[in-house]
């Protein structure tokens, strides 16, 4: 830490020291200027809710129906779609991203291992929309025609399957969104697991356990902290994520048990409906909504931070 | 070899040869995009997209001249905003660091990284389109400033940190004031990495598009600091969802240019002028 406290200058008071005071307070201003800035988003959320939850009270978050012309908001339609879409995501690539990691952090060479991860990381540089439109114009015809007919014949006895595919729903949203997330569950635990000292390793290998062995039963354990911190900064950001998703969810406010069937979540609810509401409590009821999802991806990361400060400090500890 | 070893040399190789397989699967996913991206939009660009207003709905032709001009007003304006204000905490944060409040800044933050950009978009029309009675590019260039200072300010911070304190003695040993010493020892001795962050951070800003929607809106003219401004990629949003085929052509356009400018400003900043530095996450 490059704490310059323990060389402050001499004990002559020169004019200079007002050009230092000032410099600390203006950095100070622009310091608090961050903390300011969290201040007011809360606030202006809760503000700018209150016509709702006056309204509405806890009935928003747990009703069903969401009917601007008879004032009636239920919110549990956009949050079961966060929520399915994020964990269906999260099953895809939780998987491919930890496997990457592995195989960047166990197995590929240093210079391949940081070219790969390079690449990776540009995916993660992609704007949102991007992804939106292409999955508009692949994801959404290949699902319609290919994935949602076979996934009735094969599955089809499953409710999660069942039903006309759309095209749009669902499951091209969680797609999209697991292509979005594992760029940063592949860079977070590769980092934790190259933290991973090396004797954890050798002790591993001596005692004759297999490659796979040490990495999966001692490497990856060491390393579950961060692990877990990448999945939780990856679903805060699918929780969050607005535009891919409206561009291919379907934006129907309504519960389907299928996949394959047309939903909408949170933000992509406010990025749709937020210009045209009319009205004091239709609009105050998607500032709500927007209030519920501030409240989600701080809490998700809130924990990601707690863990990944955790990891680094055990790994700088023992290292 | 018995039996049970050979199940777990198999295993072995099994498992790590999936790992393999996820990473090509992982990083294969980038050149289908890019490849995708330049398929599509390469068909669809042409010089009257940098040169012509968008046409009415349904017409064939036009451009998105209004649309990349107003791009670049809010990304600079925000970038204007976001860029010195970021600077000031990080250096704050790094060089007069008070513990508890400064970790305080720090987490505050990097929370603050993880806000919905959407969110962000409704307290940027509370906080400014709602007082000035319209969508404007201002607004839209808040939304952008109130995301790129915690970005900056994190990147600022971490490589003012990496500067060796021996520089910080050396500057002091000579009789300079703290403030000469961090305005001419230590920030230029960070600034590779610390312009390097602010390029990627207005690189990020440039692609967003959530928080425009509501704040800058869209125009199909050319737009002004206190007037609707269309924005790149609230324009390939419109078009892609809209129901015409020449639209979509424009939006495949409008996307290979968007990620022509994004992945540059990437590739230049972390490959050439970060050479050798470590660059964390924004």
């Amino acid at each position: 830490m490059a704490t310059t406290t323990a060389v402050q200058p001499a004990v002559v008071r020169s004019p200079t020291q007002t050009g230092d005071v000032i410099a600390r307070l203006v950095t100070l201003m622009f310091a608090g200027l961050v903390l300011l800035l969290a201040g007011l988003i809360v606030l202006e959320l809760w503000r700018g809710s209150a016509p709702a939850r006056m309204h509405l009270g806890w009935k928003f978050l747990f009703g069903s129906d969401w009917n601007p012309v008879t004032d009636e908001f239920g919110a549990a339609p956009f949050v079961y779609g966060t929520l399915v879409t994020s964990a269906v995501a999260l099953l895809i690539s939780v998987p491919l991203g930890l496997g990457a990691a592995i195989f960047l952090s166990e197995l590929a060479p240093a210079g391949l291992s940081s070219g790969l991860t390079f690449l990776v990381e540009l995916l993660a540089a992609v704007p949102s929309v991007i992804y939106g439109l292409l999955a508009l114009f692949t994801v959404v015809p290949l699902t319609r025609l290919y994935v949602g007919p076979f996934l009735n014949k094969t599955l089809g006895f499953i409710p999660l399957f069942q039903g006309r595919s759309y095209g749009v729903g669902y499951l091209p949203a969680a797609l999209v969104l697991a292509i979005m997330t594992f760029p940063f569950i592949i860079s977070v635990s590769r980092e934790s697991l190259l933290a991973v000292p090396r004797e954890q390793r050798e002790a591993s290998l001596a005692l004759g356990a297999t490659k796979w062995e040490t990495t999966w039963k001692v490497v990856v354990p060491y390393a579950k902290l961060g692990i877990l911190g990448s999945i939780f900064l990856g679903l805060a950001r699918a929780l969050g994520e607005t535009m891919a998703v409206t561009m291919v969810i379907g934006n129907a406010a309504s519960i389907h048990a299928s996949l394959l069937a047309p939903g909408a979540t949170i933000a992509a609810v406010i990025a749709n409906e937020f210009t045209e509401a009319s009205g004091k409590i239709y609009s105050a009821a998607l500032v709500e909504l927007g209030l519920v999802l501030f409240g989600l991806t701080i809490i998700i990361n809130g924990f990601a931070r707690l863990m990944i400060i955790a990891t680094t400090r055990k790994g700088s500890k023992r290292s | 070899m018995n039996a049970r070893l050979m199940w777990r040399k198999a295993v072995n190789a099994v498992m790590l040869s999936l790992t393999g397989v996820c990473t090509v699967l992982t990083v294969s996913t980038l050149f289908i995009i890019l490849g995708y991206l330049l398929y599509n939009g390469g068909k669809s660009l042409d010089w009257n997209f940098f040169t012509k207003l968008p046409g009415a709905p349904g017409e064939l032709g036009g451009g998105m001249a209004n649309a990349i001009v107003g791009s670049m007003q809010i990304v600079a304006l925000a970038a204007l905003i976001g860029l010195p204000a970021g600077f000031l905490a990080g250096v704050y944060l790094s060089e007069f660091e008070d513990k508890t409040f400064a970790s305080v800044v720090r987490y505050v933050a990097d929370l603050l990284n993880g806000v919905p950009s959407i969110v962000v978009g409704i307290v940027a029309w509370a906080l400014v389109v709602v007082p000035m009675k319209g969508f404007t590019a201002l607004a839209g260039a808040i939304a952008l400033a109130v995301m790129l200072i915690p970005i900056v300010t994190r990147q600022t911070e971490q490589f003012l940190r990496e500067v060796p304190n021996s520089l910080r003695e050396g500057a002091l040993a000579l009789g300079a004031s703290k403030w000469r010493m961090i305005a001419t020892v230590v920030v230029p001795a960070g600034s590779k990495g610390i312009l390097t962050g602010m390029i990627l951070g207005v690189a990020r800003i440039a692609g967003e598009s959530a928080p425009l929607l509501f704040t800058a809106l869209g125009n199909q003219f050319w737009g002004g600091l206190t007037e609707p401004t269309a924005s790149l990629p609230v324009m390939i949003y419109l078009r892609a969802t809209s129901p015409y085929d020449d639209w979509h052509r424009q939006a495949w356009a409008a996307g290979l240019v968007l990620i022509a400018l994004v992945l540059v400003a990437n590739i230049a900043a972390r490959l050439v002028l970060a050479r050798g530095i470590s660059v964390p996450r924004a």
